[in-house]
């Protein structure tokens, strides 16, 4: 990472919990976790993070995993795109759904509410901003706004996270290191 | 409904106003990508705007004018999530017009 606090500046006591991961996932402690643990009182991220994937919502679990993979995607951040693919693969058991919609939303094979709120959520994601018009679209597309309001706290918790990592530069780590992720962020959430 | 009210009120009043390494006020800069100058201006609005095109330079100009990787650290945070807010914060406006105009 860019800035080596990140990479080894926690206290004594994170740097034996980052040894029993490494111990009982057998894979590198992912950046990901290195910067959640790395002053956590300053960052507290994680409690709306978790809120937004793992809160009441009438969007699946699947489905909020593809949509962080969506704004991840719209950031140009490969590290998160692919680490909540994953997530997004292993909930919905469908590899080639997820997959299908971050190569082209568009002609993707999924419902037109999920479809018409990850456009939106691309374009505040890309150009920083949406039109009335945009939600009103959205809207009379099925959508509810409780759905709306439920996407848009997801695009807010990775708005930042996708930023952080390209900022600070998190290494990729192998597939394999994603899917033991993945497999922890659906056991326990992001808490 | 996902409530994220508070969480995200708790989450932007610590960085601004919590204890820090940066000054309160660069943090706000920082989390306004308004009122900086130099390497660190550039970092800010690169973090805001097109945080894909951040490199090593930007990191070592940023410390090269002064600031410590812990400064730099909170500085990254706030700009990354003052972007965030005013997306959030625009999108939900949009939506209120929409549903206004209903």
């Amino acid at each position: 990472m860019r800035l080596a606090i990140l990479d080894h500046g926690h206290s004594a006591g994170t740097k034996v919990l980052f040894a029993l991961i490494r111990i009982a996932s057998r894979q590198p402690v992912l950046d990901v976790i290195k910067l959640a643990k790395y002053r956590p009182d300053f960052l507290r991220l994680q409690e709306i993070t978790h809120e937004a994937m793992r809160g009441p919502s009438t969007w699946s679990i699947a489905d909020r995993e593809l949509m962080a993979a969506f704004v991840a995607k719209s950031n140009q951040c490969e590290w998160c795109t692919r680490a909540h693919s994953a997530v997004a693969a292993r909930a919905s058991q469908d590899r080639d759904r997820i997959a299908a919609v971050l190569s082209d939303l568009e002609s993707a094979p999924i419902e037109d509410a999920l479809r018409a709120t990850l456009r939106m959520l691309g374009r505040l994601t890309r150009e920083h901003s949406v039109t009335p018009d945009d939600m009103r679209a959205l809207l009379a597309s099925g959508v509810s706004r409780e759905q709306i309001e439920d996407a848009l706290a997801v695009c807010f918790a990775f708005n930042i996270t996708a930023r952080l990592a390209n900022a600070f530069g998190f290494a990729m780590p192998t597939a394999a290191a994603f899917e033991s992720g993945a497999k922890y962020l659906l056991a326990r959430g992001y808490r | 409904m996902a409530d994220i009210k508070r969480a995200r009120m708790a989450l932007v009043q610590w960085i601004l106003e919590g204890p820090g390494h940066a000054l309160a006020t660069e943090r706000g800069a920082a989390f306004a990508n308004a009122g900086l100058a130099g390497p660190l201006a550039s970092l800010v609005d690169k973090v805001a705007k097109c945080s894909y095109k951040i490199t090593d330079e930007d990191i070592a100009g940023a410390k090269a004018a002064g600031r410590s990787e812990d400064q730099l650290f909170e500085l990254i945070v706030c700009a990354a999530t003052g972007q965030a807010a005013r997306q959030y914060d625009t999108a939900l406006a949009a939506l209120d017009a929409a549903a206004d105009q209903e």
